[in-house]
């Protein structure tokens, strides 16, 4: 079984291509990439002219509710929507019911994937049991049954001397520590940004410095102990200013920024709609700025989407009392590719670079290149085709999104994994 | 929609001489003993200034003058894009066994009246209410039948009565106007 | 000109000259309050139901009277706790009570944006009667209609809002409708109960007292919850009431002519000490009263605002 995909404009930064070619697969994987190639007897063309053909994309932080919020997404839904939304593989959150803290959830929700899933799904671990931030999790057997990281993500774990021992626990298993980085003190009560939008609407800010403080404390901790802490969804430009010093000075830390981070900032909350409401929460132009400043740089690995699905009655009432979090996989690379690569804000290498192999290193994750031998994840894009965000025909089983009705031009088309078309 | 001015019904001694008559008859009629005028804003309380000054005139004593609005008594409300504004009602005596004559500028639909008889009612009780208008202009809704009236005056419901007085327009005159877009 | 809004959710989203139709309207409604009978039949026929989500006897109260002055029939609808807690959410509430076809809902809500969120999705009028610490309206406009009934006019004035500001939709109201009409405002308080950016909102921002209330025609005394003390903003009481709290002492410098406004009710000996708050610089009940003629111009001018 192989496919070729001819005359489209191949996006490879991992391999340094960048150029009309074609790009044959074999068996599910990257067999060759060069301009004319002849496709083998019985294999399926596709013609990509105009096209940008990519290394599939890759978003390290979803949460696919499953076990426990079916109601919200499931394994089936949730990677159906990263198809769409030109995704070939997701890592999720361990935040579920029963939480992912011990080898028996990792099972579960990994065999669901192979038999439900549509893309790749990788499993996030628990840093401690039932993200309580009180004792570790078995993060050992968890990495034998496939957690490629650890992460109390919804939650910050306070006790730095517990986060330490689990940055030197995990340790000999070679999987990054991944820090909902929150200081619940000072972030205490805190439904939006603190700032002057925050006191003109008369709702309780959490201060940047919650997030600071945090990303300052676990720089200093993955010094301490050697490991790599990654920064889940950094938002301020405080944040990017520590990570960027920390890399400098050789820490092993890396970090994500999402999608809404990068476009939207806290005068969106203006009208109240929960939609907007998402922690961390949208910031001030100043950190949005550096956030994408971050991203151009390299201070930032990878977008990550920070999919959060909710249902509609939890959040559609008072903002202060909504869920939060947004759906994000469907609506990533539509709204960047037409916000930030249409207008020249960010080069489209970077652009793919920072959906592909950035993800892919900072997991550890095969993928993230066209390389010879490589899985077959592919991902296409149009950059001319024009999207209207429609939460109604959304795959994923939620629909809280900030970008209702938003128009623009360029969006995925079609997404391969393992030489399989897998685009709903 | 624009309007012009079709005829001049009153010029300043006519309407003079009507307000003139009109405070004769209310003398002659409610005795100077106990009346007081209450005019319905804003031309209905010029012209009960201006008669309380003629009934001084011919009795010595001056009536007491109030000034009603009516907009918080109209049946109208919920028919306009918007509230009417209110400009509020200031009458500093009591109406109580008074006899209170009423005095607007035109007496068309009686709707403004029937509204300023309840507001009156509201105030107090007072033992007769009369009427007293500038113009009559017919076409009744409501059995209202003024006391005084300066001026009967037919006309076609398209058109429309317009009081022009000193204190307001800078002149005093009455007019039919009638709209220019037929 | 006209009132043409739908609801009245905040006095940032008004224009002055909207502002001043407000304040006319309810300087007429006054005599209304010195009637033998007090009743005009304005709304009748038409339904003003209180939504009180979170306690308040005094503004429900106010509205009630306000409403029923005017004739409206007036329905009390209590409901405590938050929408997770009592299992219906806020929409679904207000969606029932719209089933029963009022004319005007007035809402008062803990969450600061519940009567945008109503408004939204409701035919009918929506007063904000407070929300959070968002804005509360009706009572910017009483304090502007104190002020301009004491002082005469409202341009050109000095304005000074002592306490916690933070948690105020008073003075946000407060803020943006003096904003509004020319009044210069300062805010005042311990720095813990400022919040971000408040200069941004066009005031002034002091950190003492005496220096905020120095030259003020008008001092705004806020309420201090008690449980500021305990989430850590103060450390106790008697040291607020003696930084910050107004005594005939601190008042020596001030204008004679200083006017003190609180928006109800008085914590007696916090923020206010008892003689201040029965002194002749206080004006405390007329803000009360013109409380219920503020109303009555509201519930008028957004009960005509309704399709017909």
């Amino acid at each position: 079984m192989s496919l070729l995909i001819r005359q489209g404009r191949v996006v490879d930064p991992a391999s340094r291509i960048d150029g009309v070619q074609d790009v044959l697969v074999v068996d599910g994987r990257i067999g060759t990439v060069g301009p004319g190639l002849r496709a083998p007897q019985g294999t399926q063309v596709i013609d990509a002219a105009g096209k940008v053909v990519c290394p599939g994309f890759i978003d390290i932080h979803v949460h696919l509710r499953e076990p426990g919020f079916e109601y919200k997404e499931t394994v089936a839904s949730g990677t159906r929507a990263a198809a769409a939304g030109g995704f070939t593989a997701v890592a999720c959150m361990a935040n579920t019911v029963p939480v992912n803290d011990n080898r028996a959830v990792t099972d579960y929700i990994l065999a669901k994937a192979r038999v439900e899933g549509v893309v790749r799904v990788y499993a996030i671990g628990a840093v401690t049991r039932g993200l309580r931030g009180e004792q570790l999790a078995e993060m050992a057997e968890q990495a034998e049954a496939g957690c490629v990281a650890f992460s109390d993500d919804g939650r910050c774990v306070m006790n730095a001397a517990l986060y330490r021992r689990a940055m030197e626990y995990a340790l000999p298993f070679g999987t990054p520590l991944i820090s909902h980085a929150e200081d619940c003190h000072l972030a205490h009560g805190g439904v939006m940004h603190e700032g002057f939008v925050s006191t003109d609407l008369g709702l309780t800010g959490q201060p940047a410095a919650a997030e600071d403080v945090m990303v300052a404390r676990d720089i200093v901790l993955a010094e301490l102990t050697g490991a790599h802490v990654h920064i889940a969804h950094l938002s301020t430009a405080g944040a990017v200013r520590l990570v960027r010093d920390g890399k400098a000075r050789g820490v092993r830390v890396t970090a994500e920024v999402t999608p809404h981070h990068l476009l939207l900032t806290d005068e969106a909350v203006r009208d109240y709609d929960p939609n907007t409401k998402m922690q961390p929460p949208l910031r001030s132009n100043r950190d949005v700025e550096a956030v994408l400043e971050g991203l151009l740089d390299g201070t930032i690995d990878c977008v990550a989407t920070d999919h959060a699905p909710h249902a509609l009655s939890e959040k559609e009432g008072e903002f202060a009392e909504a869920a939060s979090g947004v759906v994000g996989l469907e609506t990533a690379v539509p709204l960047l590719l037409d916000r930030l690569v249409r207008p020249g804000r960010l080069d489209l290498s970077t652009f793919v670079a920072r959906m592909s192999s950035g993800p892919a290193r900072v997991l550890g994750l095969p993928g993230g290149s066209l390389a010879p031998g490589a899985a077959a994840d592919i991902t296409i894009l149009d950059l001319e085709r024009p999207f209207t965000v429609d939460p109604a025909a959304f795959h994923s089983r939620s629909r809280n999104t900030p970008f209702r009705g938003v128009t623009g031009t360029g969006a995925p088309i079609m997404t391969i994994v393992g030489g399989t078309v897998v685009t709903p | 929609m624009t309007s012009r001015e079709k005829a001049q019904v009153l010029d300043d001694t006519a309407l003079d001489r009507a307000l003139t008559r009109i405070a004769h008859e209310i003398v002659e009629q409610a005795g100077g003993e106990g009346v007081a005028l209450v005019g319905i804003k804003t031309r209905g309380v010029t012209l009960a200034e201006r008669i309380a000054e003629k009934i001084a005139g011919i009795e010595g004593t001056r009536p007491p003058v109030g000034a009603l609005d009516i907009t918080l008594y109209r049946d109208d409300l919920r028919l306009k894009a918007e509230q009417p504004a209110v400009r509020g009602t200031e009458i500093p005596f009591p109406i109580k066994g008074r006899t209170v004559v009423l005095v607007d500028d035109v007496l068309f639909t009686g709707r403004t009246i029937r509204a300023a008889m309840d507001a009156l009612m509201d105030l107090g009780r007072p033992r007769i209410i009369r009427l007293a208008v500038l113009v009559d202009r017919g076409h009744r809704e409501l059995p209202i039948r003024p006391d005084y009236i300066g001026k009967n005056l037919p006309t076609s419901r398209r058109e429309s009565v317009a009081v022009m007085l000193r204190e307001h327009d800078g002149v005093d005159r009455v007019v039919i106007q009638e709209p220019t877009d037929s | 000109m006209g009132w043409k809004r739908k609801d009245l959710l905040s006095l940032q989203d008004l224009e002055a000259a909207e502002i001043r139709d407000v304040l006319d309207t309810a300087g007429s409604m006054k005599e209304i309050a010195t009637r033998e009978i007090k009743k005009v039949p304005t709304l009748r026929g038409k339904t003003v139901v209180n939504l009180f989500f979170e306690a308040s006897t005094r503004t429900r109260t106010s509205f009630e009277i306000a409403g029923k002055w005017l004739s409206a029939d007036v329905v009390n609808f209590s409901a405590s706790g938050s929408s997770a807690e009592k299992g219906e959410s806020l929409l679904d509430t207000a969606k029932n009570i719209e089933a029963m076809s009022p004319d005007v809902v007035v809402v008062r809500h803990k969450a600061s944006g519940a009567p945008a969120l109503l408004a939204r999705h409701l035919r009918c009028a929506v007063v904000n009667a407070g929300d959070g610490a968002h804005e509360h309206p009706t009572q910017g406009l009483l304090d502007l209609l104190t002020i301009r009934e004491k002082k005469g006019h409202l341009e050109g004035l000095s304005v000074a809002i002592v306490g916690d500001i933070t948690h105020s939709r008073v003075a946000r109201s407060d803020i943006h409708g003096m904003k509004k009409m020319g009044i210069t405002v300062t805010v005042a308080g311990p720095p813990t109960l400022i919040p971000p950016a408040c200069q941004e909102l066009g005031v002034k921002v002091s950190h003492r007292l005496e220096e905020a209330i120095a030259h003020a025609d008008v001092i705004v005394m806020l309420r201090l919850q008690h449980e500021r003390m305990e989430s850590g903003l103060i450390p106790s009481l008697r040291e607020y009431s003696r930084v910050w709290g107004l005594s005939l002492d601190k008042l020596k410098h001030c204008r004679p002519d200083v006017l003190i406004m609180h928006p109800g009710p008085v914590n007696r000996g916090v923020e206010l000490s008892p003689e201040v708050a029965d002194s002749r610089y206080s004006v405390i009940l007329d803000q009360v009263t013109n409380g219920v003629a503020v109303r009555m111009a509201v519930l008028y001018l957004l009960a005509g605002s309704q399709p017909a």
